[in-house]
């Protein structure tokens, strides 16, 4: 009999990529021992509708992510540079088509 | 690492949360959050999921019954989508800081609660209409409010529930219709499915908003969006002329449609049979529950298999890349 | 396409036992769900039985379109005897622990995927597109149970026993997949069946060096128990029957 504490495996973040060349986006999670088991479960858990054509799965520990307190300085500066977009730029009357 | 500049009191992070709330905004896993918002999700997710996990129970009943087999396929597809559901809440529960085995642990200690509806036995086919008629019904009605709701792996796994839930309401309603126009006693077996499930079904909302401790909080934490009576009321009207449409009689003689409210205003809920259902003495908690430890423990030794097998190969793949 | 009359009952019959065996597995796996050892394998589980029953429901369909006697898929599943069942023995066992069920799931998919590999040359055309959608879950579910055959076996002390248990107790049922039948005889020279003698090399092959990898003995070709062919079952069929067929045998003529 095995002495190992009971577990319901770890985690796994999964990310289903849909037809049409899409880029993957999360589904959600798994339980699974390793990575080929956590493609399966991911197969079976997000993929039984026929959604995805690919499937990334990552292990949960393994994502960073920002911290609600980084999003002043990350992402605010972003919003203020017009000159990043096209309508910042003036184009002569009459000229349509680039 | 940076040090934040200053340290926000806990008053006023309160106030900064509830200000995100009432603005509409998705609280994500790493925000600060109020204790009692934690909990109080981590309460009604887990209850949630452990619903969809014990509801696969009284249909799994019946899979290997199914009277054909386009029945026995969409059966079997429907209790796994329910496998599936209580998957992604439990999921979402788990981005609270609280691991699956421990949730699992509480359901089959028995002090976790789930909805009291899947303590009521499966008897005939026609269960199984009722079932996805009137209980998945019931759930479109509560889920489709919850994908709204505050938290956003919540609201988001609500979203996918609720989109592949679509087929079950209608798989349940086609059975009824089918029996309802079928033999005599096939139309009898409706009826009765129906008498025995409509009462319970109303129960699933919870308690009336007056008795309901936990439904101010949830409701003023953007949690819920409407009320427990709200939500009943909204499932009574959208049902009864499903009902008249098959030509079944809702077990209700006080029913009646008020012209001003536009709604059907139906009979008392027998109260005492939900508080006894929820506290254990409902006709099968302890078989649901006996049906779950069973499961769990045979599974053991195929979970321990899993984790052993992994261990090892990490190590062999340690020791040849050495 | 048309089959020749001459070669169309021992086609329809041919057709039937493709079908009996993943109905009666698929019943069988459909068992687990709500009980399986991991809600993720509850799921996974339950796609396997979802793709053995959808194959049935076709393989039975055109049984009865080529029979020609007015019955179809529900009928042939739902208002058949045991006796007229042609299910191998090994899908009709009941479902024992989760290494029994992943045994019997590595052992019946090696066969099926090699089956209807041959299937897709098939000239009736109905059956060539049966085959090939089965074909990628056959693939499948290889895949998933041989995963698990060596989950096991490499697990732990107790898996590997009872993996092997497994293997041991069901090897005596795997000879009956490559016995053939006077029907499969008559057909395979048309390309409507294949033989299935000439796929168990390649069957043995696959499952040893799985097995090996495994950790697991292959055991020394022994008897081999058979019947399910001519519906000489074991006792385990009536029963199961007994419960799939129960409404439509108790509500005659009803639709559901």
């Amino acid at each position: 009999m095995s002495q190992m504490t009971d577990s319901q495996w770890p985690l796994w973040e999964v990310f289903t990529q849909p037809g049409g060349g899409r880029p993957h986006e999360h589904a959600g999670s798994v339980h699974a021992v390793d990575a080929e088991h956590a493609l399966q479960n991911a197969r079976d858990v997000y993929g039984r509708r026929g959604e995805a054509v690919n499937i990334w799965v990552v292990p949960s520990a393994a994502i960073c992510a920002s911290t609600p307190e980084d999003m002043g300085p990350f992402f605010d500066p972003g919003n203020e540079k017009a000159y990043r977009h096209p309508q910042f730029y003036k184009v002569p009357q009459g000229v349509r088509v680039f | 690492m940076t040090p934040p500049l200053s340290t926000a009191d806990d008053a006023t992070r309160q106030a900064e949360f509830e200000a995100r709330i009432a603005r509409g905004e998705s609280i994500e896993p790493k925000d600060w959050m109020p204790e009692k918002y934690r909990r109080q999700l981590v309460r009604m997710m887990s209850q949630h999921a452990h619903s969809e996990i014990v509801g696969m129970l009284p249909e799994g009943n019946w899979i290997t019954r199914a009277p054909s087999l386009r029945r026995k396929m969409s059966l079997l597809a429907k209790v796994q989508d329910e496998a599936g559901h209580g998957l992604y809440i439990y999921c979402g529960t788990e981005t609270l800081g609280v691991d699956r085995q421990e949730l699992v642990d509480q359901l089959l200690a028995g002090t976790a609660k789930y909805s009291s509806i899947f303590n009521y036995p499966t008897l005939t086919w026609a269960d199984i209409g009722a079932i996805g008629w009137l209980v998945d019904g019931a759930a479109i009605v509560n889920q489709t409010m919850l994908a709204k709701a505050s938290y956003g792996p919540y609201a988001r796994a609500m979203v996918r529930i609720c989109k592949e839930e679509n087929f079950h309401k209608r798989q349940g309603y086609e059975i009824m219709v089918t029996l309802a126009r079928g033999t005599p006693a096939q139309k009898a077996m409706a009826q009765d499915a129906l008498d025995r499930w409509w009462w319970p079904s109303l129960m699933m909302f919870g308690p009336h908003d007056k008795d309901s401790p936990n439904s101010d909080e949830l409701l003023k934490w953007g949690v819920k969006k409407k009320s427990n009576d709200e939500l009943r009321q909204r499932f009574v009207n959208l049902t009864i002329a499903q009902a008249k449409a098959i030509d079944l009689t809702i077990p209700d003689p006080e029913l009646r449609y008020d012209e001003a409210s536009g709604n059907w205003i139906f009979g008392a809920i027998d109260w005492d049979e939900f508080w006894r259902v929820v506290k254990g003495d409902g006709p099968c908690n302890r078989e649901r529950l006996a049906a779950r430890r069973k499961a769990h423990a045979d599974g053991e030794w195929v979970r321990a298999a899993a984790t052993a097998y992994a261990a090892k190969r990490a190590a062999r793949d340690a020791g040849a890349a050495a | 396409m048309t089959v020749a009359a001459a070669l169309a009952p021992a086609y329809a019959r041919y057709c039937q036992q493709l079908g009996d065996d993943r109905l009666i597995l698929g019943h069988r796996v459909s068992e687990w769900c709500g009980h399986a050892p991991i809600l993720e394998e509850d799921i996974a589980l339950a796609n396997i039985a979802l793709d053995l029953i959808g194959q049935a429901t076709f393989l039975l369909g055109r049984a009865g379109a080529v029979e020609n006697a007015g019955r179809d898929a529900d009928a042939l599943a739902f208002l058949r005897d045991d006796r007229a069942f042609r299910n191998a023995l090994m899908v009709e066992l009941p479902n024992g622990d989760f290494a029994v069920t992943i045994v019997r799931q590595f052992f019946f998919a090696s066969f099926s995927r090699l089956q209807l590999e041959a299937l897709t040359r098939s000239p009736d055309t109905e059956m060539a597109g049966i085959a090939a959608k089965a074909l990628k879950e056959a693939t499948y579910h290889v895949r998933h149970a041989a995963e698990w055959v060596v989950r096991l076996g490499d697990g732990t002390e107790e898996s590997r026993q009872r993996a092997q248990d497994a293997v041991n107790d069901l090897w005596r049922y795997t000879g009956e997949f490559f016995l053939t039948t006077s029907e499969e005889r008559a057909l395979a020279a048309e390309g409507l069946a294949v033989d299935p003698a000439t796929l168990q090399a390649e069957w043995e092959r696959s499952v040893r060096d799985v097995l090996t990898l495994a950790t697991l003995t292959t055991p020394a070709t022994s008897w081999m128990q058979r019947g399910g062919r001519d519906g000489k079952h074991t006792e385990h069929l009536g029963p199961l029957l007994a419960e799939m067929q129960v409404l439509p045998r108790s509500h005659p003529g009803a639709s559901w």
